[in-house]
């Protein structure tokens, strides 16, 4: 194998997110030709930025050899704590939405110190966020202050803003995640612990960054979805958990090694967004939706195995 | 006093019927003994459904690091709904329905395999996605109708003689022969070996990849008879019915005492920690805590177990 061949490899391997959207995409517009306007994709990609930001949320978790199952629920939360106080009480709102991300902090620090398996406390504390949730509006209810229905709402002329907003998101996080000496260092709390312990960096640290790095998007997420929503409830945002994990791995992040790719995770979640789309388009019905989801996660995990097993060999 | 503690770290298990007896008797406590009984038999039976897919949970988590199977839920719930639509409220058709709901599972958990063998997906993305398939498989089916079990099912599946159900007598029986097939049999002996140096026991001539193909296999048959037995006991499947066993499933292996990085199995642990845990819901319920806050102390009670518990020394 020459080098230029496997630099396509690598290549074709870094463009899979990208080419997914891209297919998806076209065969919206051939089915559904109106959706290739600006209200067409705004209304395509409207839930695309709470499910991005969701996915780079998870994508920190993923990256420091974690998995996080308690995210959807948290952002339902954070739909609560929003809806019910920023409105009214802006001050107590964002104390409680940073006491959110402390706790995201603290489940890191816990699970890096007593080595526990991230699965089982996650999901304990997917039953705690909710809990809390259901504590706080046990009915759909509250009221997103008018700052963030405007934001969520706004109008650009020539570009969707959901596209924008992703764009923005993904350029930042790739920015300071893949490009800056710390970024480094928190990869490599999932690529090589030892390595990054030995030279002088506390793992503690770095987990508690990257869990509270995780809070914080999850905050940010679920100020997007009531912006959007403009009513909370505790269970809003529930199946969040599993786009997110399928939007970090559909966007090239493995599961070991602290392999993620932030922009790669964006795509991966606008692909989900507007996958249902494109099943509505099909006549497919509803009751595949999900199963579709599992299909392309299966296919484009499909593909990259056999791009990397032809770079092996 | 010091040989009973040493036996208590020897067997990480005993916690969960410690945990188990103190939360009945705080509940019994404060009812004033009233319905002592009838918690115990309702406890028996959920735990029954628990057990079982804790122990295909148990089974995949001890062949090693990253194993865990996330399509239990799905698989819960296709399968139980595969029983009901071909046994079809008759009783003639029960054996038939059982047989089509296993080789459902069987299909399903081949198909995991599969995704990890020859895909290389790791077991948690495998298995999520496929439970995304089996899932949207089983709303397809179901179409939203409750259909009733046959009258047998549902009478077998409820029945109880001197407050001990009989699914109750059946599933302690399977854990006994499970923990001897676990403890001194090849395949039990394979599984820890794997689980503690897959390439070791590949070395030492273990056939690896058939031991963890039968027990993808045997995890998903499993599901397949709770969600069986569920449907049975529930007056038939329901779509969301396979979804407490996600969190049921994986927290009784680990309360349990077994071990989360694999190569060591609890069978007895599963009894104890799925008796706990709906122990503990009914002790919520019983002092009157709503909904929010059955969640939350369920939640953090489950973390606090296991932040106790400890996670596993990395050097090995």
């Amino acid at each position: 194998m020459t080098a230029a061949a496997l630099l396509n490899r690598d290549l074709l391997r870094r463009a899979l997110p990208g080419i997914t959207l891209a297919i998806l995409l076209v065969a919206i517009f051939v089915k559904q030709p109106m959706a290739m306007s600006q209200f067409g994709l705004t209304l395509i990609f409207q839930y695309a930025v709470p499910i991005a930001l969701a996915t780079i949320a998870q994508m920190f978790v993923i990256a420091v050899n974690d998995l996080d199952l308690s995210i959807g629920a948290f952002v339902g939360l954070v739909t609560c704590i929003a809806g019910l106080y920023l409105p009214t009480q802006p001050l107590l709102g964002i104390f409680l939405l940073l006491l959110c991300i402390a706790a995201y902090a603290a489940i890191g620090a816990l699970i890096h110190l007593r080595n526990l398996p991230s699965i089982v406390v996650t999901l304990g504390m997917s039953f705690v966020w909710a809990g809390l949730a259901v504590l706080l509006l046990p009915t759909p209810g509250g009221k997103a202050p008018d700052w963030l229905h405007g934001l969520m709402n706004l109008k650009v002329p020539m570009i969707p803003f959901p596209i924008i907003a992703a764009l923005v998101i993904a350029v930042l996080v790739q920015a300071a995640l893949m490009h800056s000496s710390y970024g480094v260092v928190l990869r490599g709390t999932g690529g090589n612990p030892k390595a990054v312990a030995r030279a002088g960096w506390s793992l503690l640290k770095t987990k508690m960054v990257m869990f509270g790095l995780a809070g914080t998007f999850g905050v940010l997420s679920g100020l997007s979805l009531i912006g959007l929503t403009s009513a909370a409830d505790a269970h809003i945002a529930d199946r969040y958990t599993l786009y997110s994990i399928a939007g970090v791995i559909l966007g090239g992040g493995a599961f070991i090694g602290g392999i993620v790719s932030p922009a790669g995770a964006v795509l991966g979640a606008l692909t989900l967004a507007s996958a249902g789309w494109l099943l509505g388009f099909l006549h497919i019905s509803p009751d595949w939706q999900i199963g579709a989801q599992g299909a392309i996660l299966i296919v484009v995990l499909t593909l990259r195995a056999l791009i990397s097993r032809g770079a092996v060999r | 006093m010091n040989a009973t503690f040493r036996r208590l770290q020897q067997a990480p298990w005993i916690w969960s019927f410690i945990g188990a007896g103190a939360v009945w008797l705080a509940t019994i406590a404060f009812t004033r003994g009233l319905g002592a009984g009838e918690i115990v038999t309702a406890a028996l039976s959920f735990a029954c459904f628990t057990v079982i897919v804790g122990t295909g949970q148990m089974l995949v988590i001890t062949t090693g690091p990253g194993n865990v199977d996330l399509s239990i839920p799905a698989t819960i719930t296709l399968c139980g709904t595969v029983a009901m639509k071909v046994m079809d409220e008759q009783n003639g058709m029960i054996i038939v329905g059982i047989v089509a709901a296993l080789a459902a599972g069987a299909v399903v958990g081949a198909l995991n395999y599969g995704l990890i063998r020859f895909l290389r997906i790791p077991p948690i993305i495998a298995t999520l996605s496929m439970s995304f398939l089996v899932q949207s498989s089983a709303i397809a089916y179901n179409r939203g109708i409750r259909i009733k079990p046959p009258s047998a099912l549902d009478a077998f599946t409820t029945g109880e003689t001197l407050g001990v159900p009989w699914i109750a007598v059946l599933t302690i029986l399977f854990s006994v022969a499970v923990g001897v097939v676990v403890g001194r049999s090849y395949y039990g002996r394979a599984i820890s070996a794997i689980g503690q140096n897959a390439r070791a026991a590949w070395l030492a001539n273990i056939p690896v990849e058939r031991f963890r193909f039968l027990t993808y296999v045997a995890s998903a048959m499993l599901s397949a008879i709770c969600g069986i037995l569920l449907a049975g006991f529930s007056g038939g499947p329901a779509l969301d019915m396979g979804a407490e066993y996600l969190l049921g499933s994986i927290a009784v292996v680990v309360i349990g005492g077994t071990s989360v990085a694999g190569g060591r199995a609890s069978v007895p642990g599963i009894w104890g920690a799925a008796l706990f845990m709906f122990l503990l819901v009914t002790m919520l319920n019983t002092f009157g805590a709503s909904a929010g806050i059955r969640l939350v102390a369920t939640g953090l009670i489950i973390i606090a177990v296991i932040a106790i518990a400890g996670g596993e020394k990395e050097a090995r």
